[in-house]
């Protein structure tokens, strides 16, 4: 039976509305804001869809949830397994916090080699907090695997994977050979949303946690010990440009201000 | 791998020519290694490319590696990663840098595993600080920012599209050329391309506008960006949209502009229905002016605005439109 590993995590929700964010820059943390809850990671959530798309396509398929962060993501992990998934794995354990992409890349490719045999490995195609879309291929390179980023429709067939990718002027589909990995981004389309009937049956499938010594690892290799880029600062930057709102006592006499200002300022 | 000197430049050719972002990247490398007193190097992955080496001495390099390879002619990770790896074996830069594009996304973060050393993607601002590399990046979907340093060599970074000056092309600039063996095994390449489907969605690039009128979640219809369509024709724009718009199936993906789609430096901006996410604000950080119309006087779009109308679209628009066009044929 084909085996996959989608890798979710949990953000700050990308929703937060931008007057809302804040961050403690003596921490070098984002606050957390009262009343807006974390959220699992879109992207990985659409990668979870993916792999979902593909058991459904074969039939049958095992589906293993795999994360990386504090207690607080099983929320995350709960959600994949709603939507259908079998079972988690989470990585809890201070050593793997605040680790750079490499770092925590390495957690997570131990965690997947503990989890062999597996034909493939969906990720997000970068999370929606530190947007950086680095860690997917660095597990793919730890374990030896194609990666394959930026798809928008994956389809698995006999021992083969054939991806549509999105390119910045259009789309390319690439073939490779399982095992492999996979990075997902939002033009896959929707992910399903978990009826309340699988959100009771997720509570009971079996979610594991590991910590560094599960992984046979040793904690300089992850977190802040493991990384070689260093967060220096973290703020939020000032947004100078101040409106000026321009009136009228009809929409069409605002419309015609605007277009008069826009004139004289030789903007149009 | 010791004694590392210079900034080297992963460059990109596109359509025939040294693509922007290349120039842009060139110049940034060009200041830093200024500061360093350091050379400034580019490596020119692909087939058929040697030609365009001296097009980047005259953007800025000092010495291009040139590595012309069949199995270069359409980019693939596994072709190009160990190409890079080479030229940066060869070179020992202090730093590296590419472009944040389908490439440059896709090459940097194994090129940095290649070379046992970790990449900052998507820069803002690259700067030089006790001989280290200051590395600036958005976050949080372009809410916050965040500053890097690299503890190991070579550092690496991807610079973000259009926030980089390039250096005016000076074709009297002399510099050295060296060819690099590919010594790429074919069978090592593991993916292969079945199929490419360029979107022709038509009309002036976006990248290249100077006037864009981006759509938002409040267009609420395929045909409501007509009227954009319209507004851009008769200013000679280009017509853009949020990513919400884009997977709501009203505009064609490659005309996302924003954190995951294009970003774009236009002198004018009008934001229709748009309520002004960072993550879609982060692909406006090259414009200079921006107007926005959104009936929520608090939608964060009015931050980064030089002039904005608290109003439905529908409402604003259209009168707009009918002024400018009445202001143009004056």
């Amino acid at each position: 039976m084909v085996h996959m590993i989608c890798c979710v995590k949990q953000v700050p929700d990308p929703e937060t509305p931008a007057s809302q964010f804040k961050v403690d820059e003596a921490a070098k943390k984002v606050l957390p804001v009262p009343g807006i809850d974390p959220v699992a990671d879109e992207y990985a959530i659409l990668g979870v869809e993916a792999a979902l798309r593909i058991r459904e396509a074969l039939g049958e398929a095992k589906i293993t949830i795999l994360c990386l962060g504090p207690e607080a993501a099983r929320d995350a992990v709960k959600k994949a397994l709603a939507m259908g998934a079998d079972e988690g794995i989470q990585l809890t354990d201070k050593a793997f916090e605040d680790g750079d992409s490499y770092a925590t890349a390495r957690a997570l490719a131990a965690a997947i080699k503990k989890l062999e045999p597996f034909d493939l490995v969906l990720c997000g195609r970068q999370a929606p907090d530190w947007d950086v879309g680095v860690t997917p291929s660095v597990i793919a390179d730890l374990l030896g695997l194609a990666c394959v980023t930026r798809a928008s429709d994956v389809k698995v067939a006999d021992g083969t994977l054939q991806v549509e990718r999105v390119l910045s002027d259009g789309f390319e589909t690439v073939e490779t050979s399982l095992p492999a990995l996979v990075t997902i981004s939002n033009e896959l389309g929707e992910p399903r949303y978990p009826q309340l009937r699988e959100i009771m049956a997720a509570a009971k499938k079996q979610v594991t946690v590991w910590s560094v010594t599960d992984l046979g690892l040793d904690p300089s290799q992850v977190g802040v010990a493991g990384s070689a880029l260093s967060l220096d600062r973290l703020y939020v930057p000032v947004h100078e440009a101040k409106c000026e709102f321009i009136e009228g006592e009809t929409a069409d006499e605002a419309a015609g201000k605007l277009a008069s200002t826009l004139r004289e300022a030789k903007l149009i | 791998m010791a004694n590392e000197s210079g900034v080297l430049v992963v460059a990109e050719v596109a359509e025939g020519a040294l693509a922007a972002i290349t120039a842009e990247v060139l110049g940034a490398a060009r200041r830093l290694a200024d500061e360093l007193g350091q050379p400034v190097q580019a490596a020119l992955l692909g087939q058929g490319v040697e030609p365009h080496a001296q097009k980047l001495i005259a953007a800025g390099a000092d010495k291009v590696y040139v590595v012309d390879d069949p199995t270069l002619a359409e980019y693939q990770s596994d072709a190009f990663v160990p190409a890079a790896e080479k030229v940066c074996r060869e070179a020992n830069p202090a730093i590296v840098l590419l472009g944040q594009t389908d490439i440059g996304r896709d090459l940097a973060p194994r090129l940095a595993f290649r070379l046992e050393t970790a990449v900052a993607m998507d820069c803002l601002d690259l700067a030089v600080s006790d001989g280290r590399l200051v590395m600036t990046r958005a976050c949080y979907g372009g809410n916050a920012n965040a500053q890097h340093t690299c503890k190991t060599m070579p550092q690496m970074a991807t610079v973000r599209v259009k926030s980089q000056e390039p250096l005016a092309p000076d074709t009297s600039r002399q510099g050295e050329v060296s060819k690099v063996a590919a010594d790429i095994d074919p069978s090592a390449v593991r993916t292969k391309i079945t199929g490419r489907r360029k979107e022709e969605a038509g009309g002036i690039r976006l990248e290249d506008a100077e006037v864009i009128v981006g759509g938002g979640r409040g267009m609420g219809s395929v045909e409501a960006f007509q009227t954009l369509e319209e507004l851009a024709d008769l200013m000679k724009g280009a017509v853009g949209a949020t990513r919400a718009a884009c997977d709501m199936g009203w505009y064609p993906i490659p005309k996302q502009i924003g954190l995951t789609g294009k970003v774009v430096s236009p002198t004018l901006y009008i934001a229709v229905a748009i309520s002004g996410a960072s993550q879609h604000m982060a692909g406006l950080s090259g414009a200079k002016n921006i107007v926005a119309v959104n009936k929520d006087p608090e939608a964060s779009i009015f931050r980064y605005c030089r002039y904005g109308i608290v109003g439905d679209w529908k409402t604003v628009i259209p009168p707009f439109l009918n002024k400018v066009r009445q202001l143009k044929a004056e």
